[in-house]
């Protein structure tokens, strides 16, 4: 399959900070590829650099065969991007808005009105086309935002952790857009802190962290490296410290890692059905009351503990 | 240039929803202008106000009653508190007194002046059409304003008397109550006497305010106005500036620069919007106090090229100011204090020919001071070569500040990587 992105050796300092070190990778056309890493792992600098606003200190990358470095025209026709935070003219209409953008993107006349019309119709603002901006709700908002990035039907969509802050509807909503658009041919660069989000897009998973591409492959590939080990998971009560119970957890036989996130802890296993008895019986001891546990098979988010020791929302 | 229309285009349509931006853009100025001019108003019925000694050259040149008459209502005692005229023998002489300061404004009243208006024994005028011409001082706009309010009030009183006396003989003469010979005696009678009541009319009703001071309202506000609507220009240029940083912040801008445009496109974009914004500004604001307030702001075209250069100027200066800093809180900030001080130094709030010399001369640094020099102008009878200097210095004052706006953009990579 032919490939849509190309990145090799990028690098982006600013100053002495480092924010992307040297990473690699390439998303076949008509894929989904993700970024996935904790928040301040580079995700947002490697798609600024990628879609033009920032230069690279050092490597580059292609997009659609065109060069960021030497054409950087050409890749900006060829993307379409999603940013992170909503950037919209909330004084505008969604109309005013849409339009306003179609035109940054060199549409005009009949095309213009029709591809406006066909992505209000995809986002679901139709009937709410002619309001301004600032009286919708966040996840309307964000699906003006998402639209923008569509109305010149982009080869490669970049977007830049689409669902954040946002309700579970709007963000169910935008993750069905993603496979549909998917499924339209276009191909996606989704960044996310969410391994669920991540799991559920993705034909392949970049994992990244402190700017480094940590892993690589298809989500299967990865969790084959924590293939072993399950997770067993704890919820305790919201009022309860659970750092004395993770401390004490974390000495049980068997347990690998054990993590505390508000009052779910995870415990990183060889084997979870073993370890169930074991961790009844030190928290009934710590007179900590256990209200509910499951079993979670390998995932992204054991594997991010396994390679960085470190919970994706640390 | 499409896209730099359509940045422009989407700015302005942004501030003018703004009703905070509106009220200082629009709303301000023109409230402010109304009080001004009433408070002024007041003043100016009183001689101990200050506006007691108005000097105007008159060169009368004409030979008959009306250039009699309009002298001797300058020198009447009405106005002998207020005006003090002096009578050059030439027009020359009269532009040396207004170079000298001598004199705010000159009156040449040309050779066959009445003759073009009062018929003579056949019952004819000269049909030439001879206009007095007034010349105002740029350094004295308030004065000039007055003087040509007293001008302007003997003249419409000579229209009017002209087209009754013409309407009533041609009546009497169509309905064969009255020969032709009669009609022009009569005529002549009229015409002398219409020469005679102008000199006797009280022409500017300066001492009276209320009931019939339109006139005095009309020139202080004809200062006032121009003065106001420059001050509140800075208001929307740095509104414009801030907005570039504003949308640095909210990430529209990063957008735009991920679409397939230029950094240049855009930042061009972004000051066209600001000259736009400031062009329709100043429109409406003339546009609006000529409807309600019953302004003439001069000749047109005088006054279109005026909003233009003052626009391109003070744009410059938005470009510049919003260069200087890093949040849009501290252009709109400093955007304020600038709107005061430049509104003082450049003579929005009193005639700059009052203030110290080094004053009026670091005034010149405002687009403020050159657009209220060319409007007060125009006003005050000035045709399109008469501004050619405030028209200058404008456009200079754009260049090289949207040429240093540009130097400090491209230091500190605004819109760029």
């Amino acid at each position: 399959m032919a490939l849509i992105l190309e990145v090799r050796d990028l690098v982006k300092k600013y100053g002495d900070f480092t924010a992307v070190n040297g990473i690699s990778f390439s998303v076949d056309e008509g894929e989904i590829f993700s970024l996935l890493g904790p928040n301040g792992a580079g995700k947002t600098t490697t798609i600024s650099v990628i879609s033009t606003l920032f230069t690279p200190t050092s490597g580059n990358a292609s997009v659609c065969g065109f060069s960021v470095l030497t054409d950087p025209m050409a890749v900006k026709g060829c993307i379409g991007v999603v940013p992170q935070e909503l950037a919209l003219y909330e004084d505008l209409t969604a109309l005013e808005n849409l339009q306003f953008w179609g035109q940054m993107y060199g549409l005009s006349g009949k095309a213009l009105a029709d591809r406006i019309a066909e992505v209000l119709d995809q986002i679901g603002l139709t009937d709410k086309a002619k309001q301004r901006v600032k009286t919708y709700s966040g996840g309307m908002k964000r699906r003006v935002n998402i639209g923008i990035g569509l109305l010149h039907k982009p080869k490669l969509l970049f977007m830049d952790e689409p669902t954040v802050g946002i309700d579970p509807q709007s963000r169910r909503a935008i993750l069905d857009s993603v496979k549909e658009l998917n499924r339209q041919g276009m191909s996606i660069l989704y960044t996310t802190h969410y391994m669920e989000e991540a799991q559920e897009l993705s034909d392949r998973v970049g994992i990244i962290d402190h700017g480094e591409l940590i892993a690589l492959g298809t989500q299967e590939e990865l969790t084959r490296q924590v293939d072993e080990t399950d997770t067993l998971v704890l919820h305790i009560a919201e009022n309860e410290d659970p750092q004395p119970l993770v401390d004490r957890l974390q000495i049980l036989e068997g347990v690998r890692r054990a993590d505390a996130i508000d009052h779910e802890i995870s415990i990183i296993t060889h084997s979870a059905q073993e370890l169930i008895a074991p961790a009844i019986r030190t928290a009934e001891a710590m007179g900590i009351k256990i209200y509910s546990m499951d079993i979670r098979e390998p995932n992204l988010e054991a594997v991010f503990l396994h390679l960085t020791g470190r919970a994706l929302r640390d | 240039m499409r896209k730099l229309l359509i940045i422009a285009l989407k700015d302005l349509k942004l501030i003018f929803r703004d009703p905070a931006a509106l009220i200082l853009m629009l709303l301000a100025p023109f409230l402010i202008t109304l009080g001004m001019g009433l408070v002024t108003g007041r003043f100016s019925g009183n001689a101990t106000s200050g506006i007691s000694s108005m000097t105007v050259a008159i060169v009368n040149q004409d030979e008959g009653e009306l250039g009699k008459a309009l002298e001797a209502m300058f020198t009447s005692e009405e106005l002998a508190d207020l005006v003090e005229p002096t009578f050059p023998t030439t027009p020359d002489q009269a532009h040396r007194l207004l170079e000298a300061d001598e004199a705010s404004a000159a009156i040449v009243i040309p050779p066959g002046f009445s003759a073009s208006i009062i018929p003579d024994e056949l019952g004819s005028t000269s049909g030439e059409v001879v206009q007095i011409a007034f010349i105002a001082s740029p350094n004295a706009p308030t004065n000039a304003g007055i003087l040509r309010s007293i001008l302007d009030a003997f003249l419409t009183h000579v229209e009017v008397g002209r087209i009754g006396a013409e309407v009533t003989l041609s009546q009497l003469a169509q309905t064969g109550k009255l020969t032709p010979e009669l009609a022009a005696r009569l005529g002549e009678d009229l015409g002398t006497q219409l020469a005679q009541q102008s000199a006797q009319a009280q022409p500017i009703r300066l001492e009276n305010t209320t009931a019939s001071g339109a006139a005095v309202k009309f020139d202080l506000l004809m200062y006032f106005a121009p003065g106001m609507a420059l001050m509140f220009l800075m208001f929307a240029v740095t509104y414009g500036g801030r907005s570039l940083l504003q949308e640095n912040r909210t990430g529209t801008l990063p957008r735009m620069l991920q679409t397939p445009t230029t950094s240049a496109q855009i930042l061009g974009g972004k000051v066209l919007g600001i000259f736009l914004t400031a062009v329709a500004q100043l429109t409406i604001l003339i546009g609006g106090t000529s409807l309600l307030f019953s302004l003439d702001w001069g000749e047109p075209l005088g006054v279109l090229l005026l909003i233009l250069a003052a626009a391109f100027a003070a744009s410059g200066w938005g470009s510049f100011i919003a260069t200087l800093f890093k949040t849009p809180a501290q252009v709109a900030n400093f955007g304020s204090i600038i709107m005061l001080v430049f509104g003082l130094l450049g003579g929005s709030f009193f005639d700059m020919s009052l203030l110290p010399g080094w004053v009026s001369a670091l005034g010149k640094i405002t687009p403020n001071a050159w657009g209220l020099q060319g409007f007060t102008t125009l006003a005050g009878g000035g045709t399109l070569s008469s501004i050619g200097e405030p028209l200058l210095a404008l456009v200079l004052m754009g260049i090289i500040l949207f040429a240093a706006a540009s130097i400090w953009m491209r230091r500190r990579g605004i819109a760029g990587k």
